[in-house]
Protein backbone atom coordinates (compact mmCIF):
# COMPACT_ATOMS: atom_id res chain seq x y z
CA UNK A 1 0.00 0.00 0.00
CA UNK A 2 1.01 3.73 -0.46
CA UNK A 3 1.38 5.13 2.94
CA UNK A 4 1.22 8.67 1.10
CA UNK A 5 -1.96 8.79 -0.31
CA UNK A 6 -3.49 5.85 2.10
CA UNK A 7 -7.06 6.52 3.84
CA UNK A 8 -5.84 5.24 6.93
CA UNK A 9 -2.66 7.41 7.13
CA UNK A 10 -4.58 10.62 5.96
CA UNK A 11 -7.18 9.99 8.31
CA UNK A 12 -4.92 9.11 11.42
CA UNK A 13 -2.70 12.02 10.14
CA UNK A 14 -5.79 14.83 10.56
CA UNK A 15 -7.12 12.97 13.80
CA UNK A 16 -3.90 14.17 15.54
CA UNK A 17 -4.05 17.91 13.78
CA UNK A 18 -7.55 18.22 15.29
CA UNK A 19 -6.16 16.99 18.84
CA UNK A 20 -3.98 19.60 18.22
CA UNK A 21 -6.10 22.29 17.25
CA UNK A 22 -9.31 21.50 19.69
CA UNK A 23 -7.99 23.86 22.56
CA UNK A 24 -8.03 27.03 19.85
CA UNK A 25 -10.70 29.72 19.60
CA UNK A 26 -9.87 30.13 15.58
CA UNK A 27 -8.55 27.75 13.12
CA UNK A 28 -4.54 28.19 12.20
CA UNK A 29 -3.79 29.57 9.11
CA UNK A 30 -1.58 28.29 6.71
CA UNK A 31 -0.31 29.67 3.71
CA UNK A 32 1.38 27.24 0.57
CA UNK A 33 3.94 29.16 -1.46
CA UNK A 34 3.99 26.43 -4.10
CA UNK A 35 1.11 25.63 -6.87
CA UNK A 36 1.84 21.94 -7.06
CA UNK A 37 0.68 21.85 -3.12
CA UNK A 38 -2.26 23.95 -3.47
CA UNK A 39 -2.99 21.19 -6.09
CA UNK A 40 -2.60 18.27 -4.24
CA UNK A 41 -4.48 20.09 -1.14
CA UNK A 42 -7.77 20.21 -3.58
CA UNK A 43 -7.35 17.49 -5.68
CA UNK A 44 -7.64 15.22 -2.35
CA UNK A 45 -10.04 17.24 -0.67
CA UNK A 46 -7.37 18.27 1.76
CA UNK A 47 -9.07 22.03 1.69
CA UNK A 48 -12.01 21.01 3.50
CA UNK A 49 -10.98 17.90 5.83
CA UNK A 50 -8.31 20.58 7.21
CA UNK A 51 -11.07 23.61 7.75
CA UNK A 52 -12.66 20.65 9.58
CA UNK A 53 -9.74 20.19 11.32
CA UNK A 54 -9.22 23.28 12.54
CA UNK A 55 -6.66 24.63 9.85
CA UNK A 56 -7.42 27.29 7.37
CA UNK A 57 -5.26 26.60 3.92
CA UNK A 58 -4.43 29.95 1.84
CA UNK A 59 -2.89 29.90 -1.31
CA UNK A 60 -0.25 32.64 -1.61
CA UNK A 61 2.21 33.82 -4.51
CA UNK A 62 3.01 30.03 -5.37
CA UNK A 63 2.90 30.19 -9.52
CA UNK A 64 5.47 31.24 -11.21
CA UNK A 65 3.23 32.08 -14.72
CA UNK A 66 0.67 33.84 -12.33
CA UNK A 67 3.32 35.83 -10.75
CA UNK A 68 5.03 37.35 -14.14
CA UNK A 69 3.68 40.82 -14.83
CA UNK A 70 2.06 41.98 -17.53
CA UNK A 71 5.16 43.73 -18.95
CA UNK A 72 6.94 40.25 -19.89
CA UNK A 73 3.51 38.90 -21.42
CA UNK A 74 3.31 41.73 -23.51
CA UNK A 75 6.65 42.61 -24.27
CA UNK A 76 6.79 38.58 -25.97
CA UNK A 77 4.07 39.90 -28.01
CA UNK A 78 5.62 42.35 -29.32
CA UNK A 79 8.60 40.27 -30.41
CA UNK A 80 6.36 37.75 -32.19
CA UNK A 81 4.12 40.28 -34.23
CA UNK A 82 6.21 43.00 -34.84
CA UNK A 83 9.60 41.07 -35.51
CA UNK A 84 10.07 39.03 -38.70
CA UNK A 85 11.66 35.45 -38.63
CA UNK A 86 11.07 35.11 -35.03
CA UNK A 87 10.20 32.13 -32.86
CA UNK A 88 8.99 32.91 -29.99
CA UNK A 89 9.12 29.57 -27.35
CA UNK A 90 7.20 29.18 -24.28
CA UNK A 91 6.04 26.66 -21.79
CA UNK A 92 1.99 26.28 -22.70
CA UNK A 93 0.36 28.01 -20.31
CA UNK A 94 2.15 31.28 -20.96
CA UNK A 95 0.61 31.40 -23.97
CA UNK A 96 -2.90 32.08 -22.78
CA UNK A 97 -2.16 34.28 -20.08
CA UNK A 98 -4.41 37.27 -21.26
CA UNK A 99 -3.52 41.26 -21.46
CA UNK A 100 -5.24 44.32 -22.98
CA UNK A 101 -3.21 43.48 -25.62
CA UNK A 102 -4.16 39.92 -26.83
CA UNK A 103 -2.63 36.59 -25.57
CA UNK A 104 0.56 34.76 -27.24
CA UNK A 105 -2.02 32.10 -28.79
CA UNK A 106 -3.89 34.50 -30.08
CA UNK A 107 -1.27 37.08 -31.72
CA UNK A 108 -0.86 37.00 -35.21
CA UNK A 109 2.29 36.40 -35.90
CA UNK A 110 4.85 38.53 -38.42
CA UNK A 111 5.75 37.31 -41.45
CA UNK A 112 8.00 33.81 -40.87
CA UNK A 113 7.68 34.56 -36.94
CA UNK A 114 5.51 32.19 -34.97
CA UNK A 115 4.96 30.86 -30.96
CA UNK A 116 6.23 27.55 -30.23
CA UNK A 117 4.86 25.52 -27.38
CA UNK A 118 8.42 23.92 -25.44
CA UNK A 119 8.59 21.23 -23.18
CA UNK A 120 11.41 22.03 -21.46
CA UNK A 121 13.98 24.98 -21.77
CA UNK A 122 16.33 22.32 -23.73
CA UNK A 123 13.66 22.01 -26.83
CA UNK A 124 13.64 25.52 -27.21
CA UNK A 125 17.97 25.80 -27.54
CA UNK A 126 17.07 22.18 -30.32
CA UNK A 127 15.25 24.85 -31.90
CA UNK A 128 17.41 26.83 -32.37
CA UNK A 129 19.85 24.80 -34.17
CA UNK A 130 16.88 23.43 -36.18
CA UNK A 131 15.63 27.15 -37.29
CA UNK A 132 19.18 28.29 -38.56
CA UNK A 133 17.65 31.33 -40.41
CA UNK A 134 15.43 32.74 -37.84
CA UNK A 135 15.75 33.87 -34.38
CA UNK A 136 14.35 31.99 -31.32
CA UNK A 137 13.60 33.67 -28.26
CA UNK A 138 12.91 31.41 -25.08
CA UNK A 139 10.45 33.18 -23.00
CA UNK A 140 11.21 31.37 -19.80
CA UNK A 141 9.59 31.71 -16.19
CA UNK A 142 10.08 30.12 -13.12
CA UNK A 143 10.93 29.78 -9.47
CA UNK A 144 14.36 28.05 -7.59
CA UNK A 145 13.24 24.76 -9.36
CA UNK A 146 13.04 25.66 -12.79
CA UNK A 147 15.85 28.91 -12.68
CA UNK A 148 18.88 26.99 -13.26
CA UNK A 149 18.02 24.86 -15.64
CA UNK A 150 16.99 27.90 -17.60
CA UNK A 151 20.82 29.55 -17.02
CA UNK A 152 22.07 26.78 -18.64
CA UNK A 153 19.95 27.33 -21.58
CA UNK A 154 21.98 30.63 -21.80
CA UNK A 155 25.51 29.26 -20.74
CA UNK A 156 24.73 26.65 -23.63
CA UNK A 157 23.89 28.87 -26.35
CA UNK A 158 26.97 31.53 -25.58
CA UNK A 159 29.50 28.55 -25.16
CA UNK A 160 28.32 27.36 -29.03
CA UNK A 161 28.57 30.73 -30.01
CA UNK A 162 24.93 30.22 -31.21
CA UNK A 163 23.98 33.77 -32.53
CA UNK A 164 19.96 33.37 -33.18
CA UNK A 165 19.32 32.45 -29.50
CA UNK A 166 18.15 34.44 -26.61
CA UNK A 167 16.09 34.24 -23.60
CA UNK A 168 13.66 36.56 -21.96
CA UNK A 169 14.20 35.02 -18.42
CA UNK A 170 11.01 35.75 -16.43
CA UNK A 171 13.15 34.62 -12.84
CA UNK A 172 11.51 35.06 -9.53
CA UNK A 173 13.60 34.10 -5.77
CA UNK A 174 10.75 32.70 -3.47
CA UNK A 175 12.14 34.34 -0.22
CA UNK A 176 11.56 37.65 -1.02
CA UNK A 177 7.71 37.39 -1.42
CA UNK A 178 7.49 35.84 1.78
CA UNK A 179 9.35 39.32 3.46
CA UNK A 180 6.75 40.79 1.76
CA UNK A 181 3.50 38.83 2.48
CA UNK A 182 4.43 39.22 6.17
CA UNK A 183 5.70 42.92 6.40
CA UNK A 184 2.32 44.23 4.75
CA UNK A 185 0.47 42.89 7.07
CA UNK A 186 -2.73 42.42 5.03
CA UNK A 187 -3.12 39.01 5.68
CA UNK A 188 -2.65 37.22 9.24
CA UNK A 189 -0.90 33.78 9.10
CA UNK A 190 0.46 31.11 11.77
CA UNK A 191 2.85 29.63 9.47
CA UNK A 192 3.83 28.63 5.88
CA UNK A 193 4.29 25.57 4.17
CA UNK A 194 7.85 25.83 2.36
CA UNK A 195 7.49 24.54 -1.01
CA UNK A 196 9.07 21.01 -1.69
CA UNK A 197 11.59 21.69 -5.01
CA UNK A 198 12.36 25.24 -4.73
CA UNK A 199 13.73 24.34 -1.38
CA UNK A 200 15.56 20.58 -3.07
CA UNK A 201 17.79 23.98 -4.65
CA UNK A 202 17.97 26.58 -1.68
CA UNK A 203 17.70 24.17 1.18
CA UNK A 204 16.26 25.77 4.57
CA UNK A 205 18.29 28.32 5.87
CA UNK A 206 17.10 31.05 2.78
CA UNK A 207 13.26 31.17 5.10
CA UNK A 208 15.37 31.33 8.75
CA UNK A 209 14.05 35.04 8.78
CA UNK A 210 10.35 34.27 8.95
CA UNK A 211 11.11 32.58 12.18
CA UNK A 212 13.58 34.72 13.81
CA UNK A 213 11.88 38.02 12.44
CA UNK A 214 8.58 37.46 12.61
CA UNK A 215 8.20 34.36 14.91
CA UNK A 216 6.25 31.91 12.28
CA UNK A 217 6.58 28.62 12.23
CA UNK A 218 6.71 26.53 8.64
CA UNK A 219 8.02 23.12 7.44
CA UNK A 220 9.15 22.33 3.99
CA UNK A 221 6.63 19.62 2.53
CA UNK A 222 6.49 17.28 -0.51
CA UNK A 223 3.48 16.91 -2.41
CA UNK A 224 1.93 13.90 -1.39
CA UNK A 225 -1.31 14.19 0.86
CA UNK A 226 0.45 12.34 3.91
CA UNK A 227 3.86 15.15 3.55
CA UNK A 228 1.15 17.66 3.38
CA UNK A 229 -0.59 17.01 6.66
CA UNK A 230 3.04 15.98 8.13
CA UNK A 231 4.18 19.53 7.72
CA UNK A 232 0.76 20.77 9.38
CA UNK A 233 1.65 18.77 11.88
CA UNK A 234 4.85 20.12 12.51
CA UNK A 235 3.67 23.69 12.17
CA UNK A 236 1.30 22.79 15.03
CA UNK A 237 4.02 21.64 17.21
CA UNK A 238 5.73 24.14 17.10
CA UNK A 239 3.45 26.62 17.63
CA UNK A 240 2.39 24.43 20.52
CA UNK A 241 5.55 24.45 22.29
CA UNK A 242 6.28 27.89 21.42
CA UNK A 243 9.77 27.44 19.21
CA UNK A 244 9.15 28.29 15.48
CA UNK A 245 11.55 27.37 13.29
CA UNK A 246 12.14 25.98 9.80
CA UNK A 247 11.34 22.37 9.99
CA UNK A 248 12.21 19.81 7.00
CA UNK A 249 9.21 17.45 6.34
CA UNK A 250 10.63 16.44 3.11
CA UNK A 251 13.84 15.20 3.95
CA UNK A 252 13.91 12.10 1.39
CA UNK A 253 14.40 14.93 -1.73
CA UNK A 254 15.67 18.26 0.51
CA UNK A 255 18.82 18.36 2.05
CA UNK A 256 19.00 21.45 4.40
CA UNK A 257 22.22 23.02 1.92
CA UNK A 258 20.04 22.31 -1.00
CA UNK A 259 21.60 21.95 -4.19
CA UNK A 260 24.64 23.69 -4.47
CA UNK A 261 25.92 22.60 -7.82
CA UNK A 262 22.59 24.21 -9.22
CA UNK A 263 23.10 27.23 -6.79
CA UNK A 264 26.85 27.47 -8.19
CA UNK A 265 25.15 27.40 -11.71
CA UNK A 266 23.01 30.48 -11.07
CA UNK A 267 25.17 32.46 -9.66
CA UNK A 268 27.88 32.48 -12.75
CA UNK A 269 25.02 33.30 -14.87
CA UNK A 270 22.10 35.80 -13.16
CA UNK A 271 22.90 38.26 -11.07
CA UNK A 272 19.57 39.54 -8.44
CA UNK A 273 17.43 42.57 -9.29
CA UNK A 274 14.31 44.46 -8.30
CA UNK A 275 11.51 42.69 -9.62
CA UNK A 276 7.66 43.26 -9.95
CA UNK A 277 5.73 40.98 -9.10
CA UNK A 278 1.97 40.87 -10.09
CA UNK A 279 -0.15 41.85 -7.35
CA UNK A 280 2.74 42.23 -5.05
CA UNK A 281 4.19 45.21 -6.59
CA UNK A 282 7.85 45.82 -7.21
CA UNK A 283 9.98 43.93 -4.46
CA UNK A 284 13.65 44.46 -3.53
CA UNK A 285 16.10 41.71 -5.09
CA UNK A 286 13.43 39.12 -5.81
CA UNK A 287 13.85 38.52 -9.61
CA UNK A 288 17.30 37.14 -11.03
CA UNK A 289 18.71 38.73 -14.68
CA UNK A 290 21.24 37.82 -17.20
CA UNK A 291 24.74 39.10 -15.97
CA UNK A 292 26.27 41.45 -18.31
CA UNK A 293 28.62 38.60 -19.77
CA UNK A 294 25.44 37.00 -21.03
CA UNK A 295 24.35 40.01 -22.85
CA UNK A 296 24.63 38.46 -26.05
CA UNK A 297 21.37 35.65 -25.51
CA UNK A 298 19.79 38.58 -23.33
CA UNK A 299 16.29 39.11 -24.97
CA UNK A 300 15.58 42.55 -22.97
CA UNK A 301 19.13 43.65 -24.24
CA UNK A 302 19.53 42.33 -27.50
CA UNK A 303 16.18 43.43 -28.45
CA UNK A 304 16.25 46.46 -26.45
CA UNK A 305 12.37 45.37 -24.41
CA UNK A 306 10.52 47.51 -22.82
CA UNK A 307 9.48 46.40 -19.17
CA UNK A 308 9.44 49.16 -17.56
CA UNK A 309 5.20 49.54 -17.58
CA UNK A 310 2.46 46.62 -18.52
CA UNK A 311 -1.28 47.32 -19.02
CA UNK A 312 -3.79 47.11 -16.45
CA UNK A 313 -5.28 43.60 -15.68
CA UNK A 314 -8.44 42.65 -17.81
CA UNK A 315 -11.65 44.61 -15.81
CA UNK A 316 -12.37 42.99 -12.31
CA UNK A 317 -9.60 40.26 -12.24
CA UNK A 318 -8.77 39.87 -8.70
CA UNK A 319 -5.29 37.56 -9.47
CA UNK A 320 -3.32 40.51 -7.55
CA UNK A 321 -5.50 39.98 -4.36
CA UNK A 322 -5.43 35.87 -4.73
CA UNK A 323 -1.48 36.28 -5.31
CA UNK A 324 -1.17 38.00 -2.04
CA UNK A 325 -3.74 35.53 -0.22
CA UNK A 326 -6.26 38.63 0.56
CA UNK A 327 -8.78 36.98 -1.88
CA UNK A 328 -10.22 33.49 -2.01
CA UNK A 329 -10.52 32.54 -5.91
CA UNK A 330 -14.37 31.97 -4.83
CA UNK A 331 -14.40 35.71 -3.86
CA UNK A 332 -13.98 37.41 -7.09
CA UNK A 333 -17.23 37.53 -8.63
CA UNK A 334 -16.02 36.25 -11.72
CA UNK A 335 -14.67 33.20 -10.93
CA UNK A 336 -16.92 30.10 -12.86
CA UNK A 337 -18.82 32.85 -14.19
CA UNK A 338 -17.61 34.99 -16.31
CA UNK A 339 -14.22 33.87 -15.90
CA UNK A 340 -13.14 30.02 -16.28
CA UNK A 341 -10.04 28.02 -17.69
CA UNK A 342 -11.68 27.80 -21.24
CA UNK A 343 -11.91 31.96 -21.15
CA UNK A 344 -9.75 33.15 -18.16
CA UNK A 345 -9.89 36.73 -16.89
CA UNK A 346 -6.33 36.12 -15.45
CA UNK A 347 -3.44 33.59 -15.30
CA UNK A 348 -4.62 32.35 -12.09
CA UNK A 349 -7.01 30.75 -13.82
CA UNK A 350 -4.78 29.96 -16.66
CA UNK A 351 -1.97 28.04 -14.90
CA UNK A 352 -2.28 24.77 -14.06
CA UNK A 353 -1.02 25.74 -10.81
CA UNK A 354 -2.84 28.84 -10.62
CA UNK A 355 -5.38 28.92 -7.45
CA UNK A 356 -8.41 29.82 -9.16
CA UNK A 357 -7.50 26.96 -11.86
CA UNK A 358 -7.15 24.77 -9.09
CA UNK A 359 -10.21 25.65 -7.13
CA UNK A 360 -11.93 25.56 -10.70
CA UNK A 361 -10.77 22.27 -11.22
CA UNK A 362 -11.32 20.31 -8.08
CA UNK A 363 -14.47 22.53 -6.51
CA UNK A 364 -16.26 19.60 -6.23
CA UNK A 365 -13.70 17.08 -4.54
CA UNK A 366 -14.11 15.18 -1.00
CA UNK A 367 -11.81 13.01 0.18
CA UNK A 368 -13.79 9.71 -0.57
CA UNK B 1 5.33 23.62 -15.28
CA UNK B 2 2.38 22.08 -14.96
CA UNK B 3 0.58 18.92 -14.74
CA UNK B 4 -0.29 19.25 -18.75
CA UNK B 5 3.07 19.16 -19.90
CA UNK B 6 5.02 17.31 -17.37
CA UNK B 7 7.62 19.89 -17.50
CA UNK B 8 7.90 18.57 -13.09
CA UNK B 9 7.53 14.83 -13.42
CA UNK B 10 7.17 15.25 -9.54
CA UNK B 11 8.08 11.44 -8.55
CA UNK B 12 11.27 10.29 -8.05
CA UNK B 13 11.95 8.62 -11.16
CA UNK B 14 15.25 5.68 -11.58
CA UNK B 15 18.48 6.49 -13.79
CA UNK B 16 18.27 3.76 -16.36
CA UNK B 17 21.44 5.15 -18.89
CA UNK B 18 24.38 6.97 -18.29
CA UNK B 19 26.17 8.86 -21.20
CA UNK B 20 29.78 9.12 -20.80
CA UNK B 21 30.17 12.38 -20.20
CA UNK B 22 27.63 11.68 -17.01
CA UNK B 23 25.90 14.95 -17.99
CA UNK B 24 22.71 13.37 -19.86
CA UNK B 25 21.12 10.10 -20.07
CA UNK B 26 17.61 8.55 -19.53
CA UNK B 27 14.96 7.90 -16.35
CA UNK B 28 12.21 5.76 -16.77
CA UNK B 29 9.09 7.61 -16.04
CA UNK B 30 5.89 5.17 -15.95
CA UNK B 31 7.89 2.68 -18.19
CA UNK B 32 9.11 5.46 -20.81
CA UNK B 33 12.52 5.89 -20.98
CA UNK B 34 12.74 10.02 -20.82
CA UNK B 35 16.14 12.17 -21.94
CA UNK B 36 17.19 13.87 -18.77
CA UNK B 37 19.97 16.00 -18.29
CA UNK B 38 22.33 15.76 -15.62
CA UNK B 39 24.57 18.79 -15.75
CA UNK B 40 23.04 20.16 -12.56
CA UNK B 41 23.36 17.24 -10.00
CA UNK B 42 27.01 15.86 -10.03
CA UNK B 43 27.99 12.06 -9.56
CA UNK B 44 24.50 10.41 -10.75
CA UNK B 45 24.90 7.06 -11.14
CA UNK B 46 22.81 4.21 -12.72
CA UNK B 47 19.72 2.70 -10.30
CA UNK B 48 19.96 6.38 -8.78
CA UNK B 49 16.02 7.60 -7.84
CA UNK B 50 16.26 11.61 -8.80
CA UNK B 51 13.28 14.18 -9.09
CA UNK B 52 13.42 15.47 -12.55
CA UNK B 53 12.11 19.39 -13.28
CA UNK B 54 12.15 21.00 -16.80
CA UNK B 55 14.10 17.99 -18.13
CA UNK B 56 16.40 18.26 -15.10
CA UNK B 57 17.35 16.03 -12.12
CA UNK B 58 17.62 18.11 -9.52
CA UNK B 59 17.70 16.34 -6.44
CA UNK B 60 18.74 12.45 -5.44
CA UNK B 61 16.17 10.46 -3.13
CA UNK B 62 17.29 9.96 0.50
CA UNK B 63 16.55 6.37 0.86
CA UNK B 64 17.31 6.70 4.69
CA UNK B 65 15.12 9.74 5.27
CA UNK B 66 12.36 8.00 2.52
CA UNK B 67 12.28 4.67 5.16
CA UNK B 68 12.21 7.04 8.11
CA UNK B 69 9.23 8.98 7.06
CA UNK B 70 7.22 5.26 6.02
CA UNK B 71 8.19 4.16 9.31
CA UNK B 72 6.43 7.61 10.76
CA UNK B 73 3.44 6.81 8.70
CA UNK B 74 3.34 3.33 9.51
CA UNK B 75 3.23 3.97 13.49
CA UNK B 76 0.51 6.56 13.09
CA UNK B 77 -1.40 4.19 11.40
CA UNK B 78 -0.80 1.33 13.33
CA UNK B 79 -1.47 3.77 16.82
CA UNK B 80 -4.70 4.85 15.68
CA UNK B 81 -6.10 1.31 14.63
CA UNK B 82 -4.81 0.23 18.16
CA UNK B 83 -6.65 3.28 19.91
CA UNK B 84 -9.78 2.89 18.34
CA UNK B 85 -9.74 6.91 17.35
CA UNK B 86 -10.10 5.37 13.63
CA UNK B 87 -13.40 4.70 12.10
CA UNK B 88 -13.51 3.52 8.77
Amino acid sequence: MDLFTHKTAISALLGKIKSLTRSRSSPIRVMEVCGTHTMTVHRYGLKTLLRESGVDMISGPGCPVCITPNEYHEAAIRLVTEREGLILATFGDMTRVPTRTGALQTAVPAPRSAVRVVYSPEESLTLAGKEAGKDVVFFGTGFETTIPSIALMARKARQAGLRNYAVLAALWTIPPPLRAVLESGEVRLSGFLYPGHVSAIIGTAPYEFVAREFGLPGAVAGFEPADILLAILSILEQIEDGRPRVANAYGRVVRPEGNPAARAVMDDILEPADAHWRGLGRIPRSGLILKPDYAGVDAVRKYGLDLAAGSEDLPGCRCGEVLRGVAAPPECRHFAKTCSPDSPRGPCMVSYEGACFVHFKYRDVGYG
Amino acid sequence: MGAENSVCLGIPVKVVELDPSGESGKVDYLGTRVQTGFALLPGIELGDWVIVHAGFAISRLDEEEARETLDLLREIVEKSENDGSFHP
